[in-house]
């Protein structure tokens, strides 16, 4: 259900040169929650693709629950890790959003019965019985949002890997999906400028910048540090000074 | 947003054609057009049984004749091309109001002109009866190859999204005013367009990295359908026979 992740010196750049990670180290246990902050262009979203084989590093290496992310493991790999993409629209491409979330399971092999049922329980745990058989372009934000995380949750993985989750959403569709990544125990890495969501979903965060891991504690205590903050162009809304 | 395109040949209605299995009215409306093509234009009697037999259908699937005369309008361009040709034919003439036209020429004129109008009558029916999804399911169901049954499908999906973007484009450059009247002034059209298929481009690759992390290797998963049941099956046997007889004796009586 849940599966520690370990990160070690991971390198990567970019087909132009552009080096975007330089020696990531992290390590998360098994059904721990960490937020990953840092300003654009730190290697956030590219340290995401890492995680299941989309990108291959350079450099280092990366183990999901003891199986190393190489070509070989793939498949298992992917079926372990739940990247929810930023845009929602990238992530839906099927007709309807019954056929979408039971694409990663038809790409394990499952069909039939244990199909529709890996299928509605995935629906059931984000709420989506009710657009289940919408086209995608016929959703809300919010609905999107939820569709895109039962696509993962599909395939029963056991970390789930979230850039950017409350991007575009309103505060009711985030309120929503705060109390759904709450109830999940799979292992989280959530990737985010909203440090609010990160300071209640997650005890621990890790800052990013210039493709390395700079700061990594207790969220709370990160966000206390102003200097810290105004370092890695991070800053809390207005009226939040005292966390 | 976005909910128009490929919606707009939809009507929604509960009839039992609309009910009907997607890949028995496929199959229906091939045998129909494939008949209408066939037949030969000097049987005049048997494009009347045709667009009776159409009548009929649109009225069983709550399609108003009106729907079906206006998105006709989009055969328009062969049917005015169509009427050229009794001027432009040569051979024996006959008159005509005054003027000389070419026999030959007007039938060929009546051979486009019923052949496209009854052709798109059968697309205009299927289309407003079956959901555009439904239709691809269908053509998956029909054992098209697969590769075609992707590329609809994505055509499909971010069409919408493709054309949303198009037009978040241009309520920005109106924005900024933007008000081309001449032509020199076109310039940021055609860059906003090569800057439509880079967004596009990259649109795709990051739809491929979501694909491949829910484990796609290159072939994408069967779409859902239901069972077909003989009695549609039974329908469809019996519009194909109605409409192939027709053009079997319209050939031999000819």
């Amino acid at each position: 259900m849940s599966a520690s992740v370990h990160i070690h010196g991971v390198e990567f750049a970019y087909p132009d040169g552009k080096k975007a990670l330089n020696g990531v180290d992290l390590e998360i246990g098994p059904g721990e929650r960490v937020a990953v902050l840092g300003p654009n262009g730190a290697g956030k979203t590219t340290l995401a693709l890492h995680l299941n084989g989309i990108l291959e590093p350079s450099g280092g290496s990366i183990t999901v629950g003891g199986l190393p992310v190489v070509e070989t493991n793939y498949a298992e790999i992917r079926r372990m890790v739940g990247l929810v993409f930023q845009d929602p629209n990238d992530q839906l491409f099927m007709p309807s959003v019954r056929e979408d979330v039971g694409f990663g399971p038809a790409n394990l092999g499952i069909s039939g019965e244990e199909l529709a049922k890996r299928v509605d329980t995935a629906l059931d745990i984000v709420g989506g019985g009710e657009f289940a058989d919408r086209p995608p372009h016929h959703l809300s934000g919010g609905e999107k949002r939820r569709a895109a995380l039962a696509t993962v949750l599909s395939m029963t993985p056991d970390v789930l890997v979230f850039d950017e989750p409350s991007s575009g959403l309103d505060p009711a569709g985030r309120r929503d999906l705060i109390e759904t990544l709450a109830g999940l125990p799979m292992t989280q890495l959530i990737i985010t400028h909203d440090l609010p969501l990160a300071l209640e979903l997650c005890d621990r965060s890790v800052i990013m910048n210039q493709g390395r891991v700079v700061a990594d504690d207790a969220t709370r205590g990160l966000l206390r540090n102003d200097d810290l903050l105004a370092a890695n162009s991070l800053e809390l809304p207005y009226g939040f000074d005292h966390v | 947003m976005g909910a128009g395109h490929t919606h707009a040949l939809y009507v929604h209605e509960h009839s039992a054609v609309h009910r009907m299995a997607p890949p028995a009215k496929l199959v229906a409306a091939l045998g129909m057009v494939v008949s209408i093509a066939v037949t030969p234009r000097e049987a005049v009697w048997a494009f009347g049984i045709y667009a009776f037999a159409i009548g009929v259908i649109a009225v069983f699937s709550r399609i108003r004749l009106r729907f079906i005369a206006v998105r006709l309008l989009a055969v328009a361009p062969f049917v005015l091309f169509a009427l050229f040709i009794p001027f432009i034919a040569t051979g024996e003439t006959i008159e005509v109001i005054g003027i000389d036209v070419s026999v030959a020429g007007l039938w060929g004129a009546w051979n486009v002109l019923i052949k496209a109008v009854l052709g798109a009558s059968v697309s205009i029916l299927l289309t407003a009866t079956t959901e555009i999804a439904d239709i691809i399911r269908g053509l998956g169901v029909l054992r098209v190859p697969a590769i075609f049954i992707s590329i609809a499908t994505f055509m499909i999906r971010y069409l919408e999204l493709v054309s949303d973007e198009l037009s978040r484009m241009r309520i920005a450059m109106t924005a900024r005013g933007y008000d081309p009247k001449w032509i020199s002034q076109t310039r940021p059209i055609a860059s906003s367009a090569g800057a439509l298929f880079v967004r596009s481009y990259e649109r795709g690759e990051r739809i491929h990295s979501a694909m491949v992390s829910r484990g796609f290797t290159g072939e994408m998963p069967a779409l859902q359908h239901r069972i077909i049941a003989p009695s549609e099956w039974m329908a469809v046997l019996v519009v194909i026979v109605g409409f192939a007889g027709t053009a079997s004796t319209a050939l031999v009586l000819t």
